[in-house]
């Protein structure tokens, strides 16, 4: 029992991290390939290490139960309804940065500056080429639940953020009674039960499994740049629903600054860069996104797929309405 | 009383009690009030994920008997070619991670997969409708890739019991006539029932408790709902209401198997010599090698060949720094939780020894508890624990007009090896319960005739006897350790990632082939336990 103790203490004693003064520690549900880069050019321009814990889940939760002691300084998210889970648990501050305020527009911040957009996807809806062509400017959200695409859609499980963030934008624009009717059509529609990642979606319609499928826009930029996925890629138009309509989904990968943030000052500095054009346009390039920063170019793939109209309900009432899309998806049990 | 025995009793009592407090820790949090999330959850959901969860785990056990226990009876009862290599190869599929076969399995299986397009090139079809294939991802697809991995449980435990059975009453069986299958299914079943049981209950805990393969494959079950409730809903106490009805769940698979092994005990026989094994000629000969290759091929081999071929491919990709460093992680981690529950298994276990008295089995079953909760729910109790224990010293240190350490406990890889010790211990408590066993208690009578204190015997009789059951334990409780990632994917501090963890961050991601060369070094870390507790399965043979 003693060396237990012992033992222990020693082990927690070795694996503590060092604070050291020039650090700023991320959690993170973006993947690392894409923000490491952009951080080893943080600490090469800046000199602060950037320590990053990367998490699919949860992170809400262990910044709640970490309390005044976290460690946590900026979390990124891949979504807008995480970066609402935060402000609303009470889990970030607000930053005010000249910068920052310059830098992302004010559609794609909190209005008391809790969090900020970093980059923007569009939900966006992949046709075949051989079987469907590109879909027509009258194509909405609203028509994946038409007779017409009976066992035809793919789509990855509904309770995935980007597609509860979608059902929450139909409820905006809609109503919940109208989202109901749409997302029971929508099931009615799939070709399989809903499964595997965005990317697999456009797998399953290269190989005739489906016509459409949902997915965000910069998985076409990842797959035509991975050589055995160029086939998936080529085998599909990108489209932009709602053009007549409401407008394309749009969604945000974000940021925020932790509550307790230690390292305050380095935080904000990261914050700044990952807002600035070396960042915003390596978002660009790297991860096919389109840069939340006005004036940064689109990489040119991306720019080749066209323009679209987004839709322009807030984010905020996006995530408002992420418990009742919650709801609805198990109401109609799309992922059953 | 002695006083040695009060340092085994308080060090038993102690540390059992440390580590039912995450459990207790989520049943405490699932007190409180998220009726409303849960009884929607309660009139939309939760019956289609409960029986989904009971399909999956009965078609999984289904599968387990079927692969396990003939393989077990062929390898005991009968000269089947190859036997030598072949009765530890079966072992060999518990090495694999489940959601390593499954993502495999699923390239191939799958629509787009080769072996689908192949057919469709063959016959000429051109779409999903011309003609029917099982879908991998489904129920029936996650119980078969749960069985491959999980039969040779089920084949262990037979296997021991059908090596125990009594070759006089396998004799008189022959003598009256009975065919080999008749006495199979008259005599060896009966009579191995109880271990199959055993084996049975350890494949259907794995099954309920399983996420990686369960999510990947789109069947939703209580495992799974835990997360989309505790995420989707951000609410930890519905997500912790479900865990509590889970356990309830294991807590009557746990007593089944209890129950099933206090029979054994009557059942239990000296090992006599073993009867004269059927001779197998023909086509039956052959038939019996190729269902047991047939086994090891579709749950070992296949999926090592597809890895291999991968990492040879991406090698270069593949040996990063990183990847030294997060093979280095996970053996330390997993080297600290092995030592750690290999203290454990010896403190309860001498102390029931040393304490003659019914209540000193309480501290084993109440350390082995972690083992039947899933590793999801597990992380969340361990978090609140080891935070607000943290909270505390942080509180305490501030008091004293110091800075506060932080998260010392909580933020550091001590969470890990607290979660892996919890979930695990019990594997490592009944392998030194076995061993311990073993000795006669004529053998304490004798040590404390000549001499020795309670310390002595323990210290230069028992543990020389069970070193071996002590190695294994620590080996096993490594190896889960290593594959272990639903608590490892929460627990894990800053810059730090587990062998688990990577493999299913490229995994997830659809890029298994940067992620061939740490999931081989998993299956190979996992093959080194195998060797060696088979090893002494058959020395004891």
């Amino acid at each position: 029992m003693k060396k237990l103790v012992a033992a222990s203490a020693v082990l927690a004693a070795l694996s503590a991290p060092a604070f050291a003064a020039e650090e700023v520690n991320v959690y993170s549900y973006r993947q690392p390939f894409l923000i490491e880069p952009m951080f080893e050019k943080f600490t090469a321009e800046t000199g602060i290490k950037v320590n990053v814990m990367f998490a699919k889940k949860g992170l809400a939760e262990k910044i709640a139960q970490e309390g005044e002691f976290s460690p946590a300084d900026v979390v990124l998210t891949v979504d807008i309804s995480r970066l609402a889970e935060l402000a609303n648990k009470d889990l970030v501050q607000a930053v005010n940065s000249e910068v920052i305020e310059a830098n992302i527009p004010a559609q794609y911040r909190d209005e008391e500056d809790a969090w900020f957009g970093l980059t923007l996807r569009t939900r966006s809806v992949y046709s075949s080429r051989d079987r469907v062509g590109e879909l027509s400017e009258e194509f909405d959200y609203l028509d994946l639940a038409k007779p017409e695409w009976k066992g035809k859609i793919c789509t990855r499980s509904g309770k995935h953020p980007y597609n509860v963030s979608l059902v929450a934008s139909m409820i905006a624009n809609h109503g919940e009674a109208e989202a109901k009717t749409w997302l029971e059509g929508f099931k009615a529609n799939l070709a399989r039960k809903p499964q595997g990642n965005d990317r697999a979606q456009v797998r399953a319609v290269s190989e005739g499994l489906c016509d459409l499928a949902i997915g965000n826009s910069y998985y076409l930029g990842k797959m035509v740049n991975t050589p055995e996925q160029v086939p998936w890629a080529e085998s599909v138009y990108i489209n932009f629903p709602g053009e007549k309509a409401n407008g394309t989904h749009i969604n945000i990968s974000g940021m925020a600054m932790a509550k307790y943030a230690p390292n305050k000052e380095n935080a904000l500095k990261l914050m700044e860069f990952l807002t600035g054009d070396v960042a915003q346009s390596m978002y660009a390039e790297v991860n096919y996104e389109y840069p939340a920063k006005e004036g940064v170019k689109r990489s040119e793939l991306v720019a080749s797929w066209g323009d679209f109209v987004a839709d322009d309900v807030s984010l905020e009432t996006i995530a408002d309405n992420h418990a009742a899309a919650m709801k609805l998806l198990d109401e109609v049990k799309f992922d059953l | 009383m002695t006083e040695k025995f009060l340092f085994w009793r308080t060090s038993s009592w102690g540390l059992s009690l440390l580590l039912v407090l995450p459990i207790l820790a989520i049943v405490y949090t699932a007190i409180g009030d998220a009726d409303e999330i849960f009884a929607h959850l309660m009139s939309t959901v939760l019956g289609t994920y409960a029986w989904n969860t009971l399909s999956v785990v009965a078609f999984t056990l289904l599968l387990a008997i079927i692969f396990g226990v003939p393989s077990a009876w062929l390898m005991v009862m009968c000269r089947v070619p190859g036997a030598k290599v072949l009765q530890w190869a079966l072992v060999l599929p518990l090495a694999m991670p489940s959601y390593i076969v499954a993502y495999i399995y699923t390239d191939w299986f799958d629509y787009a997969g080769p072996v689908q397009i192949w057919l469709r090139n063959l016959f000429g079809w051109q779409t999903i409708h011309d003609y029917y294939f099982p879908d991998i991802r489904s129920i029936g697809g996650a119980a078969l890739i749960m069985a491959l991995v999980l039969f040779p449980y089920v084949y262990l435990l037979a296997r021991g019991a059908f090596m125990e059975q009594s070759a006089s009453l396998l004799n008189s069986a022959r003598l009256l006539k009975c065919s080999p299958l008749e006495s199979f299914r008259r005599l060896s079943l009966p009579l191995a029932r109880p271990s199959i049981a055993v084996g049975a209950s350890l494949v259907a805990m794995e099954t309920v408790g399983d996420f990686g393969t369960m999510s990947y494959f789109a069947v939703p079950t209580l495992t799974t709902a835990v997360y989309d409730t505790w995420l989707g809903y951000s609410s930890l106490t519905a997500a912790a209401k479900l865990s509590a009805v889970m356990l309830l769940v294991i807590f009557l698979l746990l007593s089944a198997e209890r129950y099933s092994r206090r029979k054994l005990k009557l059942f239990h026989q000296e090992v006599s010599a073993q009867p004269e094994p059927y001779p197998l000629s023909g086509w039956r000969k052959w038939a019996a090698a190729a269902w047991c290759w047939g086994l090891i091929g579709a749950a070992f081999l296949f999926p090592v060949f597809q890895l291999l071929y991968y990492a040879v491919n991406y090698f270069a990709e593949s040996w990063t720094p990183e990847f030294r460093q997060y093979s280095i992680n996970s053996l330390s981690v997993s080297f600290w939780a092995a030592l750690i529950a290999c203290f454990i298994a010896i403190a309860v276990n001498f102390n029931r020894r040393l304490v003659n008295k019914s209540s000193a089995v309480v501290p084993l079953r109440i350390a082995s508890m972690g083992y039947a909760v899933p590793g999801t729910v597990l992380a969340i109790g361990v978090m609140i624990i080891l935070v607000s224990t943290d909270h505390l010293i942080n509180g305490f240190v501030r008091s004293l007009d110091y800075r506060p350490p932080g998260l010392l406990l909580s933020g550091t890889m001590f969470a890990l090896i607290v979660a892996f010790v919890v979930r695990f211990s019990a594997v490592a408590i009944g392998s030194v319960e076995s061993s311990l066993a073993k000795i006669p208690p004529s053998m304490d009578m004798a040590a404390r005739t000549m001499g020795c204190n309670a310390t002595a015997m323990l210290r230069r009789v028992h543990f020389p006897l069970i070193r071996r059951g002590i190695l294994i334990a620590g080996l096993l409780v490594f190896i889960e350790s290593m594959k272990e990632l639903n608590a490892a994917l929460l627990l894990r501090p800053f810059n730090f990632e587990t062998l688990a963890t990577y493999v299913f961050n490229f995994a997830s991601d659809e890029q298994l082939e940067h992620a061939a060369l740490p999931a081989i070094l998993l299956v190979l870390v996992g093959l080194i336990p195998l060797i060696v507790v088979n090893r002494s399965l058959e020395q004891k043979s």
